[in-house]
């Protein structure tokens, strides 16, 4: 009696001690704390049956998908890439490869694919890889909001791929506001956003603010974009950067 | 404090004499070793790779030692009679499960070091590869050279792993001091294990639980109570678990190394408690 008397009294003041501190830490995973609780369970699940293992496991599959990219069997590389990222939610390096190649080579593969002679199918085929990777990356960042690599892969994605300055503007800025972001994201997103339609002056603006950082900013891109919105906004020759 | 020592010594030199130790650690050597020619990518999937597969290989075998080892402890003194012999020299029961318990912590200590030893030395020689190879590569801009040189060093730095090491070795301790406990109250070694497997399973979960206990509101009376009890009493071993964060580049803040490591803690003192509590009331 007094054996279970103790047990019950240790486990009580143990489980009200441990439990704060274990919400304490909890809280500073990012990318587990962005997860639903359904897909807490999941992922939970899928730790608790693999444990240890997860992460030989991820790695066994992200080199099969490297072997499929190889062999260009793009559903099974997709497929392969789901599960890695399903394993191993915080490793940024997943994401990235996943969406570069959903996005880059599946979809160029899908475009020049000689087996289908219709264009608008290939071309439908194209844009649905192109999705998938941006979706990659969109999931990536909502568990992983802090890492500049992410929104940096889905500026490049609108920027190169969708051809959507607004959005590929708006991730570098992202990006740029994160630490350990690369020096050239806040350059990249005022470049973007001098392509954006009635954006020119905002654009003009952040360009300007660049220019008079000093010589490291002034590259020929920085100054032919100045030069492009002064003209395009009838900037009078006494206040231009570049007459 | 001679009694406990001289228990613990004892307990590590029967467990470091187990054909179990050898084999644990030279599967979990090979696999760490081999890890090197698994796969060449690009230097950081390269680094990825080999951090993910040796920290995740001592995880496995440290917690396997942790579960094997440990749950052997009790019931084979109380079958060879030795327990009886020991507790019959007026060594309190408290003593007997605190020294049994640092010894097995001893073994796991061992085992990690040796496997964290060979990973790191891993590390360094192919760190010592991949500059080797990028002086013989096209040269780059200086700027750049002294970038991507200064990405191989954190990638391939062991200061930085060497965290995420020492927060798997107090994991394992909190798993056989979990052990420890069953073992106190199970009726065989099997037994045991089978338990704490079970357990190792659910401790996966344990923070799923109790973000559900404290935050849903809908659950019945009965779930919600089966919620608590996983909360209260399981560890959670998610919380101590920072493979994948390093692995990805992470470097991990001391405050946050200093909370898991001070929690691990926690679980073990809390775990050898009850462990003495359930063994000092049973009868031998």
């Amino acid at each position: 009696m007094m054996r279970a008397f103790w047990l019950i009294l240790i486990f009580a003041v143990g489980g009200a001690i441990k439990i704060p501190a274990e919400q304490n830490l909890a809280r500073q995973s990012q990318a587990r704390a962005a997860l639903s609780l359904g897909e807490k369970f999941r992922e939970g699940a899928l730790l608790a049956s693999l444990s240890g293992l997860r992460a030989l496991a991820a790695n066994v599959l992200y080199i099969e998908a490297h072997v499929a990219w190889e062999q260009t069997q793009w559903a099974r590389m997709l497929l392969l890439f789901r599960q890695v990222t399903a394993l191993q939610p915080g490793v940024v390096l997943f994401w990235d490869t996943a969406a570069w190649h959903m996005a880059w080579n599946a979809s160029a593969a899908a475009l020049n694919d000689s087996r289908e002679p219709r264009v608008a199918l290939r071309v439908r085929r194209q844009r649905e890889f192109i999705e998938i990777g941006r979706q990659f990356l969109v999931r990536g960042i909502e568990l992983n909001p802090n890492q500049p690599q992410l929104h940096e892969a889905l500026a490049r994605l609108y920027r190169d791929k969708l051809h959507d300055h607004t959005g590929a503007s708006d991730s570098f800025a992202r990006a740029a506001a994160l630490p350990g972001a690369a020096a050239y994201d806040e350059r990249f997103s005022a470049y973007e956003l001098s392509y954006c339609e009635g954006m020119e002056a905002d654009a003009y603006e952040r360009l300007r603010q660049l220019y008079q950082r000093g010589e490291r900013e002034r590259l020929p891109t920085l100054l032919a974009r100045i030069h492009a919105l002064e003209e395009k906004l009838g900037v009078p020759n006494a206040d231009r950067v570049i007459r | 404090m001679r009694r406990i020592s001289a228990i613990a010594s004892t307990t590590f030199t029967e467990l470091i004499r187990l054909k179990l130790f050898y084999a644990v650690c030279a599967i979990g050597l090979l696999l760490i070793g081999g890890s090197v020619f698994f796969a060449r990518f690009s230097f950081q999937e390269e680094f990825q790779i080999l951090k993910d597969i040796s920290l995740g290989t001592i995880t496995i075998f440290s917690s396997l030692l942790a579960i094997i080892a440990t749950a052997n402890l009790i019931p084979r003194d109380v079958e060879d009679r030795t327990a009886y012999a020991i507790l019959a020299k007026a060594v309190p029961r408290k003593d007997y499960i605190i020294g049994k318990l640092l010894g097995a912590i001893g073994l796991i200590a061992l085992s990690v070091l040796m496997m964290s030893a060979l990973f790191f030395a891993i590390l360094a020689l192919r760190e010592n590869a991949v500059l080797n190879a990028l002086q013989q590569s096209p040269a780059s801009s200086p700027q750049d050279m002294a970038a991507t040189i200064a990405t191989i060093h954190h990638a391939a730095s062991w200061q930085l792993v060497a965290p995420a090491t020492l927060m798997i070795f107090l994991r394992s301790a909190v798993i056989a001091a979990l052990t420890l406990f069953v073992s106190t109250f199970a009726t065989s070694n099997a037994f045991t294990i089978v338990v704490m497997m079970m357990v190792y399973l659910v401790a996966q979960l344990e923070p799923i639980a109790r973000e559900y206990w404290l935050q849903a509101r809908t659950a019945g009376v009965a779930a919600r109570s089966f919620l608590a009890l996983v909360a209260i009493a399981f560890p959670d071993l998610q919380a101590l678990d920072f493979g994948d964060a390093v692995a990805s580049g992470i470097v991990l803040a001391a405050p946050l190394i200093l909370k898991a490591a001070m929690l691990a803690l926690f679980y073990v003192v809390l775990y050898a408690l009850l462990s003495i509590a359930s063994f000092s009331g049973r009868e031998l």
